[in-house]
């Protein structure tokens, strides 16, 4: 075990998946030397040579159509797009291509050796293009699998078995927490299974679910919760899709009582769809409405960030508003 | 002025937007017969035989399939008439062990690797025997075994993904390439500048086949480009580029066999630019009559590549109208008789509708299939019959 931040965390699970894995390949914007704008990269092209760790040309779209010709060609493609915010270029190709190749040929080909790293999330002072949680847009596209870790120890875990995975992943990096996380990491490999929410504290009243950065904000709302007697029940979806529907239904046929919390806009948002879902397979059980505590429906404003965000007096606000429902 | 001399300049020189001039190699004349100073590419019988082969099966596949559109026995149909040289001259110039990324009118490329007639069938009528398991629309082929990546219909996808797959191949250490298909007005997507720029920066063994034949469906290359069509625009990315006479096999063999010696020798892309003309329809939902003339066409046809390479086949005592005949005549009867088992075959069984969404079927995917089986168990006539219900 090591005291690692979760850029550290990260920069640990590359490593170890390009020294065991001879075609494991790390690319895009400014990762080669450099060691990528947030360092994530880092020393990583002195380790493994500039063939295997290298700048690519400007272009997200470029970044991920040659990850898909990598993949497909049968090597370990780990593409970074620089912020989450500018995904948008590469949609065609994630949307299109990686997420339909193996479908559409009948499994005669495949990108699953393809995973797409980039930082997401607000509450750094980054405006409309530094801040978005775009991760929805994604969670719409079968064929893709979407990860969101929240620690150091959960990001080399989750990053290590999306590597390894064999379906195109896209994985999504709380930046607000790159430097800020830090915890116990072990230094060797372990991987921690896609598609499994974990349970990070039991309660009885209700049930707190989100992923990425938004679980601190839940886990301090949470505290504020037990402080007048409130008994919460803490998940962690860490994957967005395909997501572990038991786990969460399980909790709420318990709690009676469901609140999910994300960065990004309300409208559209994944809550959503947790929402509809949990309400068909624990309707018996709800108490009260399932709450939604999410970014506001407007683009990701600057100076008054704060007020947009979905913060923790808003979660613990909605979570009082629940119990007394 | 010199070019070079305008290097450095202390007053303001545009450099005109047609500076650059592409010439375009020609070896067989109209009648068949070499330019005199020309060089032919490396070409024995067996090479020129298979290659008149797979232009005949092509034309025959075309006009047959065609047809079935028109009759409703298939949904959807592309023909490559007009495209054939350019085709078939590039693969003949490539080993089995190059990746070829197509866009969707290099059927005849597949043919040359070896596709069979029944594959053809299976995929366009989308039943239990296609290799994509009939998920996509006639025409969208593809084979691992034959080292052709499966056709998706977003256009110029695949030219990034052809430098990746390069790279991937050259680091495997293979003396192996991956060529790509595209047209003219695919090239205009923002996926052929990303390709070419990150193959050329990145130095990966690919080559770029542009089929300029004239239209992006209505759209003609006056409205696709301003500039000297798409050749010089490989040159401004620092990539070795040829532009060649599309109708002439042998020229396009050529431009591609070298194009190949490079990429394999300096890992390093090169764009070939195929001038050409699209003889037949954009596909079978469009009617061109209605943007351009039937003078134009004709203009054209005298054009037609696969009678020019006859032509020199019949001057090299290589090939005979005897031999010309019964050929079209085998392909005509062969076409007909796989249609005709292709169409009686099952489609795939119900099953694959949710495999090969992820490597294993996720559980909502089992939820959702099991419950659209318990749909069609209260509705069975309304659902087709001819579908596969067991794995």
């Amino acid at each position: 075990m090591a005291q690692m931040n979760l850029l550290q965390a990260i920069n640990s699970a590359m490593d170890i998946a390009m020294a065991s894995d001879d075609s494991a390949v790390v690319f895009g914007e400014d990762v080669g030397h450099f060691g990528g704008v947030f360092r994530a990269t880092s020393k990583l092209q002195e380790k493994y040579g500039k063939e295997r760790c290298f700048n690519t040309p400007l272009t997200e779209q470029g970044i991920i159509g040659f990850a898909n010709g990598l993949a497909a060609q049968g090597s370990t493609a780990i593409a970074e797009i620089q912020f989450a915010d500018y995904i948008f270029p590469a949609f065609d190709q994630l949307v299109n291509e990686s997420a339909k190749f193996r479908y559409r040929s009948g499994n005669e080909f495949n990108v699953g050796r393809l995973t797409v790293r980039t930082p997401y999330g607000g509450g750094i002072a980054g405006g409309h293009y530094h801040s978005q949680s775009p991760e929805a847009y994604f969670t719409h596209t079968p064929g893709l699998k979407i990860v969101v870790p929240r620690n150091p120890y959960e990001a080399k875990g989750l990053l290590l078995a999306s590597i390894r995975d064999d379906n195109p992943v896209v994985f999504f990096e709380p930046k607000r927490l790159y430097r800020a996380s830090v915890g116990e990491v072990p230094e060797g490999e372990y991987t921690i299974s896609l598609s499994k929410a974990e349970l990070v504290q039991s309660g009885s009243d209700i049930t707190l679910l989100g992923w990425g950065a938004q679980m601190e904000l839940i886990d301090k709302a949470a505290k504020m919760a037990a402080d007048i007697g409130i008994s919460c029940e803490i998940i962690d979806l860490r994957t967005l899709l395909p997501w572990d529907v038991d786990t969460v239904a399980k909790s709420v046929c318990k709690t009676g009582r469901l609140l999910v919390s994300h960065e990004a806009p309300i409208t559209g948002g994944f809550a959503g769809e947790i929402a509809a879902t949990i309400q068909q397979e624990c309707f018996l059980h709800l108490e009260s409405p399932i709450a939604r505590v999410c970014g506001m429906d407007t683009p990701y404003p600057l100076a008054l960030e704060q007020a947009h965000m979905a913060d923790h007096l808003k979660i613990f606000e909605a979570i009082k508003a629940s119990v007394e429902f | 002025m010199s070019l070079e001399s305008q290097h450095q300049v202390h007053k303001a020189v545009m450099t005109s937007g047609h500076a650059l001039k592409i010439p375009e190699l020609k070896i067989l004349q109209s009648d068949g017969t070499p330019y005199p100073d020309a060089t032919l590419p490396d070409i024995d019988q067996e090479l020129a035989l298979k290659i008149y082969d797979t232009a005949v099966f092509t034309r025959v596949l075309d006009e047959r399939m065609l047809a079935a559109q028109r009759q409703g026995r298939i949904s959807f149909y592309m023909t490559c008439i007009g495209e054939e040289a350019a085709v078939v001259g590039s693969a003949a110039a490539l080993s089995q062990d190059d990746m070829i990324m197509a866009q969707y009118r290099e059927q005849a490329a597949l043919r040359y690797r070896g596709f069979t007639t029944e594959q053809f069938m299976n995929q366009m009528f989308s039943n239990v025997k296609d290799l994509g398991k009939g998920r996509q629309m006639p025409i969208h082929y593809g084979s691992n075994e034959l080292n052709y990546m499966t056709v998706s219909s977003p256009l110029g996808t695949q030219i990034p993904q052809a430098a990746g797959y390069a790279y991937g191949q050259k680091r495997a250490g293979k003396e192996a390439v991956t060529l790509c298909y595209f047209g003219e007005g695919a090239a205009s997507e923002g996926d052929f500048h990303a390709g070419l720029n990150m193959a050329a920066v990145l130095s990966c063994p690919a080559i770029f086949f542009c089929r300029n034949n004239g239209y992006a469906i209505s759209t003609p290359t006056a409205e696709q480009f301003a500039g000297d069509g798409i050749a010089p625009r490989g040159v401004g990315y620092g990539i070795d580029t040829i532009r060649v006479d599309g109708n002439d096999m042998l020229a396009v063999l050529a431009a591609t066999q070298q194009a190949r010696a490079i990429a394999v020798a300096e890992n390093k892309p090169v764009l070939i630019e195929a001038m050409s003309y699209r003889l037949g329809a954009h596909s079978s939902s469009d009617d061109p009559s209605g943007y351009r003339s039937r003078d134009e066409e004709a203009k054209w046809r005298e054009h037609d590549p696969v009678l020019r390479f006859k032509l020199w086949l019949l001057a090299q005592g290589w090939w005979s109208e005897e031999q010309d005949e019964a050929l079209y005549d085998q392909y005509r009867k062969e076409v007909l008789a796989a249609v005709k088992v292709a169409e009686t075959l099952p489609k795939p069984a119900y099953d694959t509708l949710v495999t090969d969404v992820y490597d294993t079927v996720p559980e909502h995917l089992e939820k959702q299939l099991q419950a659209t089986r318990e749909h069609m168990d209260r509705y069975p006539d309304h659902y087709p019959a001819d579908s596969g219900k067991e794995a």
